[in-house]
């Protein structure tokens, strides 16, 4: 299974009758298996490209290739559960085929146990989150798509709900697209990596990570954040680099 | 219990106001009482709030399966809302009597003719509460139906169905309580039975205990639909919701 992303171009019509454009010309691919990790800085167009590659916007030039027949699992920025269904509910709603043990599998990896009774409301948003993920695992997707999943949460908790998707995505073969403006998580998660320019956004370097994702240490990881830093900052100080 | 020292309230300033006015013009609450338990051992007291009861479940059941399907549409799709917004605002400021004499006239004195006229009155503000509901529906719960691929009906039923339940819970209430009062107008125009007919009758012979007697058992139906009803159903759809929002 193949994402392809090419999108030609993506404007949009504001209501004083100007034209923004919001996405450059971008092209990338992903292969089952592969985490991609889209960084950009707020604002640059990253939901948007999200939208279009998800079939939530048509209205772009350009081309997304993914097979018709692909689950798709999402996490959006906010967890976007149903105030009105139970946790355990909402998670069934999305994945009506899942079953028992998977799903008290994922509610255990999670720590959701003691929640499944809960309406969203009365969770945090950790939990809500947590629950969100629970949900996109639990379709057992073929395209992962994560939307700053880790935005907004303490560094111990993020730290700890990173490791779990880190589990879970090694736990089965899927495509993973994470959007993300921290490039710890990028690193820690990400076998490719897209750094996306302020808007109009497109892909300034596309920076592989050789190491598997099992293997890196602490040690590892923070060489490849030194050099990709250095490698940044290099960008900046060229004059036209954007 | 507030409620219930509230309902004594209510009959003291009554059975005060009676001997200040006279029994002729108020009658006194013993008296109202009277009627009312002679007119429920003939049975009539029965059979014309049957007759009303039937109209008012036949009326507000058409206005509100049509006037929510209507106001749902035109909440979705902008075509349909601006091709049914003149009609919307033309049926809203149509006086109920209007309506009903219209009705009268073109259907004749029939049974067909009083519950559509009702329906009619009703339908519009079905239309507007659901139509509004169906804007404020969150964009986003939507695009996450549709990221996972929910089939239509499950996301209509879960997704959609309780954001409109607080909206078609309002409708009910301010739609019913609505259909009672227009009940009663269309009975008197040109129906031979129900409380509205039996309050012309009274009317006409100047006869206030039978007035009353009618239009308080009416209103306590009213009251008893409205508690048993239309507030747990409400209750229900904002269960989800935290306490003492």
């Amino acid at each position: 299974m193949r994402l392809e992303v090419d999108i030609t171009g993506k404007t949009f019509r504001s209501a004083a009758g100007g034209t923004h454009e919001v996405l450059a010309p971008v092209k990338f691919a992903l292969q089952s298996g592969e985490v991609g990790v889209l960084i950009g800085p707020s604002g640059c167009g990253k939901s948007t490209m999200l939208r279009i590659i998800l079939g939530l916007d048509h209205d772009f030039a350009g081309h997304i290739g993914r097979p018709p027949e692909a689950r798709i699992g999402m996490v959006f920025q906010e967890p976007r559960l149903l105030p009105w269904r139970s946790v355990e509910q909402n998670v069934r709603l999305a994945a009506p085929d899942v079953v028992d043990a998977k799903l008290a599998e994922l509610f255990r990896i999670l720590e959701l146990e003691a929640h499944r009774d809960h309406y969203p409301g009365e969770l945090s948003l950790g939990l809500a989150r947590r629950v969100a993920l629970a949900r996109a695992f639990a379709v057992e997707p073929d395209i992962l798509v994560l939307d700053e999943p880790l935005a907004s949460l303490d560094d111990a908790l993020a730290g700890r709900l990173r490791d779990e998707i880190a589990t879970l995505v090694a736990s089965r073969p899927v495509m993973t697209l994470l959007v993300t403006h921290s490039l710890d998580d990028a690193v820690r998660l990400g076998d490719r990596l897209f750094f996306l320019s302020p808007r109009p956004a497109r892909i300034v370097a596309e920076v592989p990570i050789g190491i598997p994702r099992d293997t890196r240490g602490e040690a590892e990881i923070a060489a490849i954040k030194a050099s990709l830093a250095q490698r940044t900052q290099g960008d900046r100080t060229e004059p036209d680099a954007s | 219990m507030l409620r219930l020292l509230s309902f004594a309230l209510f009959l003291a300033i009554w059975w005060i106001a009676a001997l200040l006015v006279g029994g002729a013009k108020l009658p006194s609450p013993p008296a109202v009482l009277q009627v009312m338990i002679a007119e429920a051992s003939s049975g009539a007291l029965f059979l014309h709030l049957g007759a009303t009861l039937a109209r008012v479940a036949l009326a507000f059941t058409l206005a509100m399966s049509l006037g929510s399907a209507i106001g749902y549409l035109m909440g979705r799709v902008k075509v349909a809302d601006r091709l049914g917004d003149p009609w919307l605002i033309l049926l809203l400021n149509l006086p109920a009597l209007v309506v009903i004499v219209l009705a009268y006239i073109w259907a004749g004195l029939t049974e067909a003719a009083a519950i559509a006229a009702i329906a009619i009155n009703k339908l519009p503000t079905a239309i507007v509460t659901l139509r509004e509901g169906t804007r404020a529906l969150d964009r986003s719960l939507d695009e996450m139906a549709s990221v996972f691929a929910m089939p239509r009906w499950r996301a209509f039923r879960h997704v959609v169905l309780p954001q409109l339940a607080p909206y078609i819970a309002a409708s009910a209430r301010s739609g019913l309580s609505l259909v009672w009062k227009i009940v009663l107008v269309a009975e008197l125009l040109g129906r031979p039975n129900g409380v509205g007919f039996e309050i012309g009758v009274a009317f006409q012979l100047f006869d206030t205990p039978r007035l009353l007697a009618y239009s308080l058992t009416f209103a306590a139906v009213v009251l008893v639909i409205e508690t048993l009803l239309v507030q747990p159903f409400e209750a229900r759809a904002n269960r989800w919701r935290p306490r003492a929002a």
